[in-house]
């Protein structure tokens, strides 16, 4: 086994609401990260990934469950206990735009980690600064511009700079590139995988877009309604789609993939994501899913390796799909027999 | 809504009470000599003690601010040190003639602020914004008590010199007496405050009829071809005075204790004259009266606005 | 440096608009603004003659608290008017009402720009603190800022200088103290929205604490509306401790100030009137130029007002 960086061990997290019910965000989950790679976290948008990215780097407190780093527990770590830790975590922000202060310098930006953690002041702390904005290819002599000046593909890198000015173990990426244009999302993805070579980075890597996940990740893990309901090597969730929900999402995409070509039924899910107020007994995918069965309402499929031999692989289905199972065809059965 | 306005009633009340603890301590831990000043000159040491035993300040001030406050739940605010006048009869009296300066200032200034404003709004960057805006802040920048002093210079003095005594020097016709002397004493009075108090709701009128103006809505009514005039008023101006309302209402709650300086000037024995003279005299009980009841006004203006606004718009009720 | 981070910085997108700081756009576009310009030009003259009070009494050779009870005053023991001696007349009491009015700048700017700055600071910071501790912090001083803006100011602030006696620093402090609350409200109320905002997560992301992010994350995006808000009160502060002068509680006689000579000025202004002209004009021109100023401050950081 792999050094496992980060471990996330049955998070939930609820968030009040107006009325009294509570929303969902994030389900019980449980995923590890190991040292050096890239886990990918898919999901259409308002599944709860954020809200996950936010709980592992402890910005949210969990309602229930725990979160572990290099061995130790930080998700009920204090305010300030946490501080030394937030050197090795960092979080790069899906808004270019809304995740810099519009009213600072982007030097002083770039050069707050440094001032938080006071590690470098005055002039050497431009230096520093001006070296992270070169390493990550803006022109160091912008120093002194306001975010407002830059476009969003160079923002992003400011994000980048921020991020990594401390070295940290485990970058948290949070849709680092949907807000951009997308011939500008191959430069950051280009930036991010060159940085990640030369300084040993770890990335949980977030998007709704499969693609973008698949290009990045060593492992994919693919979230519904604030649960994970598969996770596995990039290359056999891809090759042996275990989750009727994977294959619809990856029936999504472009056709421009000769691998997927031969398995490539177009799936179109019926009915809207339901409201994470008030989830679905059961699988929380039945209402949706096109192999659902009675027994799908009732009991919560764990996710657990559906072949022994491959034990990466783990899926939360009751019937997961085989190798080359045409489910385009399927029809839910939700009847008593 | 009942929610809303218990909530809104709530804190309304709680912030009554906490004005009447800090205005108690404030002005009953302040050193006082008044009943030094009602003993007179010769007073003895016993007269004095007497006069403190009888008037309750021999008592703690945490007894006497208990007193009050019972005596207040009740609608007592006490009486007043030399005659002993209940105090809310003394409100009573000073009222009417605050009432009548504010509200008729008000229809001045609201006339003037928002035909201003609408003028300005319609023609935006033009000579007569520019001038209206001009306008609006010279008066604006008016120290009441100078602009009452201008207007009695040329309106009552060199007016009355040149054989025109249309005005008074000042004081108060009661509305009892008739409206004609009741309107003559109040006229410039209302003037001042109104010249004092148009600046804002010109800038606010412009503003919001500025922005309702560039709405979707409006150009649809523009391009259907309604008469221009017809769109401003009715269309514009109708959702752009909300704010101004809201404005209106926070003012006239506001000028109940305000209008101190005009009714100086003016020689009108409203509230903050009254209030005046209580404080050269020492006059605990009417100055916490007053100044409990100026901030009742405030209090009450700021919910009745609060509840206008929800009922305008639903969406503020649920927070 | 790889490859592919200097392929990436040749092919990369159209620069985003070349913009200033959200701070020297709207100095550049006050600078373009002819009458605050013309009310600044105004207010560094009130200044200067503030500031240059000495000089004023040195040239004509009239001390501000020298009474003139014989040149200075008619026969009659009347003020006298503009004449070759006494430029802009004397008062009651013979004495010269330029040298005063000069003098008099000093208190009116001085209590103007202390009160205004004591205002602020206290609002600012209790404004951030309520919009961004929230909790009990929040309820607390919101109860506060309400209790503040329903009190009658005026007769408050009469009635406790009357208790304390009247004088500069208590005029400066009850100002002070019932003016910060409109500050800590549009503060608060911007900063409870500001908090939301994904910087402040990234701040936290960072490491930063509350007090870090109050005042180097929020504090700079609240600054522009506090800066209009400052120049608007600057003149409400001055005009305040005019109307306590009048009253009679500004500061104790004979120190030249304008309320006071417009209080002194009003048994005579039928017969001199020059007497309540002189010292009104300066106090209006002062409020004058401040408001003028202010309103393009306003316009400057807030274009929109102005867009059609
Ligand atoms: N602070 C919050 N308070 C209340 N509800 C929240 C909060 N943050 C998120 N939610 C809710 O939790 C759910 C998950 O949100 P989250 O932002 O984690 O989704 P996401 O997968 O990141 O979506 P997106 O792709 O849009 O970023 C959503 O239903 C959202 O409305
Ligand atoms: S458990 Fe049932 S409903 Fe859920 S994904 Fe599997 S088949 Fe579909
Ligand atoms: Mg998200």
């Amino acid at each position: 086994m792999t050094d496992v960086l980060l471990k996330v061990d049955d998070v939930r997290k609820e968030f009040p609401t107006h009325s009294k019910e509570v929303v969902q965000a994030v389900a019980g989950v449980s995923l590890e990260v190991h040292k050096g790679e890239t886990l990918g976290l898919v999901g259409e948008t308002g599944c709860g990934k954020s809200t996950l990215a936010r709980c592992m780097a402890h910005l949210y407190d969990v309602t229930s469950g725990s979160v572990w780093f290099e061995g130790q527990e930080i998700s009920k770590l204090s305010r300030k206990a946490m501080r030394p830790l937030r050197r090795d975590v960092q979080v790069i922000f899906q808004d270019p735009y809304g995740s810099l202060n519009p009213r600072r310098r982007v030097g002083s930006i770039i050069g707050d980690p440094f001032a938080i953690h006071n590690i470098a002041s005055g002039n050497d702390r431009k230096k520093k600064v001006q070296e992270l904005m070169e390493l990550v290819g803006l022109n160091p002599e912008h120093y002194n511009r306001f975010p407002a000046e830059f476009s969003g593909g160079q923002r992003q890198r400011i994000g980048v700079a921020r991020a990594l000015a401390l070295r940290p173990k485990l970058v948290i990426c949070d849709e680092p590139v949907s807000a951009l244009d997308v011939s500008i999302q191959a430069q950051i993805i280009n930036l991010l995988s060159d940085l990640q070579r030369e300084f040993d980075l770890t990335y949980v890597f977030i998007s709704h877009d499969l693609s973008v996940v698949r290009h990045v990740s060593d492992r994919i893990a693919v979230m519904y309604l604030g649960k994970i309901v598969e996770l596995a090597p990039t290359s056999e969730l891809f090759g042996q789609t275990r989750h009727p929900y994977t294959r619809a999402l990856l029936s999504a995409l472009p056709v421009a993939d000769p691998d997927t070509a031969d398995s490539r039924e177009q799936i179109i899910l019926g009915g809207d994501i339901p409201a994470a107020t008030n989830p679905p007994t059961g699988c929380r995918f039945h209402t949706r899913c096109p192999k659902a069965r009675l027994d799908c309402t009732a009991e919560e499929p764990p996710l657990e390796p559906v072949l022994n031999d491959q034990p990466q692989h783990r899926t939360a289905c009751l019937y997961p799909l085989t190798v080359g199972e045409d489910l385009s065809t399927a029809v839910p059965d939700l009847k008593a027999s | 809504m009942a929610m809303f306005l218990i909530r809104r009633i709530g804190h309304g009340i709680l912030v009554l009470w906490l004005i009447s603890v800090a205005v108690f301590a404030l002005f009953f831990v302040a050193p006082s000599n008044v009943a030094q000043t009602l003993a007179g000159r010769q007073g003895t040491p016993e007269t004095i003690a007497l006069i403190k035993h009888r008037l309750g300040l021999d008592l703690p001030v945490w007894q006497q601010y208990l007193h009050f406050l019972g005596n207040a739940v009740k609608g007592n605010l006490g009486y007043d040190y030399y005659h002993q006048v209940p105090v809310t009869h003394i409100i009573g009296q000073a009222l009417p003639i605050t009432v009548s300066l504010a509200l008729g200032a008000a229809v001045l200034w609201l006339a003037l602020g928002v035909f201003n404003g609408v003028i300005s709004a319609t023609h935006p960057r033009s000579l007569a914004d520019r001038g209206l805006t001009l306008f609006a802040l010279f008066f604006y920048s008016f120290p009441s008590f100078l602009l009452g002093l201008l207007l009695l210079y040329f309106l009552y003095f060199r007016l009355t010199l040149s054989g025109f005594g249309w005005f008074p020097a000042g004081g108060y016709a009661p509305l009892a007496g008739g409206i004609g002397p009741w309107f003559q004493h109040l006229l410039l009075p209302w003037v001042a405050l109104a010249l004092l108090l148009a600046a804002t709701y010109t800038r606010l009128t412009r503003g919001s009829m500025l922005d309702v103006l560039g709405e979707d809505y409006i150009r649809t009514a523009r391009s259907k071809g309604i008469r221009e005039s017809r769109v401003v008023v009715v269309h514009g101006l109708r959702s752009a005075l909300t704010p101004v309302v809201t404005q209106f209402g926070i003012d006239l709650g506001q000028l109940i204790g305000g209008v101190v300086v005009t009714e100086t000037v003016f020689s009108l024995p409203g509230l903050g004259q009254t209030a005046v003279t209580a404080i050269n005299q020492q006059d605990l009980p009417v100055i916490i009266g007053i100044v409990l009841f100026a901030s009742a006004a405030v209090v009450v203006a700021n919910i009745l606005v609060d509840i206008g606004y929800a009922v305008l718009d639903p969406r503020v009720r649920l927070h | 440096m790889t490859s592919a981070i200097e392929m990436v910085d040749v092919i990369d997108e159209p620069k985003a608009i070349e913009g200033r700081s959200p701070f020297s756009l709207a100095l550049r576009r006050l600078r373009k603004d002819k009458v605050a310009m013309i009310s600044l030009v105004v207010i560094v003259l009130i200044v200067l003659m503030a500031i240059l009070a000495p000089v004023f009494a040195a040239v004509t050779g009239h001390p501000p608290n020298e009474q003139y009870r014989d040149i200075g005053l008619t026969p009659d023991g009347l003020p006298r008017g503009p004449n070759g001696t006494f430029w802009l007349g004397t008062d009651d009491l013979g004495r010269d009402i330029l040298v005063r009015i000069a003098y008099g700048a000093r208190i009116s700017l001085l209590v103007g720009v202390i009160a205004t700055a004591i205002t602020v600071v206290i609002g600012v910071v209790l404004g951030l603190a309520a919009g961004f501790l929230g909790g009990i912090t929040d309820t607390i001083l919101a109860r506060l800022i309400d209790v503040v803006l329903s009190v009658p100011f005026l007769l408050v602030a009469i009635a406790l200088v009357s208790v304390t006696g009247p004088s500069l620093t208590v005029t400066v402090l009850v100002i002070g103290c019932f003016s910060w609350a409109s500050v800590a409200r549009i503060v608060r109320g911007q900063v409870l929205s500001l908090r939301e905002r994904e910087f402040v997560e990234a701040a936290r992301s960072l490491g930063a604490g509350d007090r870090r992010i109050m005042f180097v994350d929020v504090l700079p995006n609240v600054i522009a509306p506090v800066i209009v808000y400052t120049t608007l009160l600057i003149p409400v502060v001055i005009v305040t401790q005019a109307t306590l002068s009048f009253l009679g509680l500004g500061l104790p006689p004979p120190t030249p100030d304008w309320g006071g000579m417009i209080s002194e000025s009003q048994n005579y202004y039928t017969t001199a009137w020059w007497f309540i002209l002189f010292p009104g004009l300066a106090l209006l021109v002062t409020t004058l130029a401040f408001n003028l100023f202010g309103d393009g401050v306003r316009d400057a950081f807030d274009p929109r007002a102005d867009r059609t």
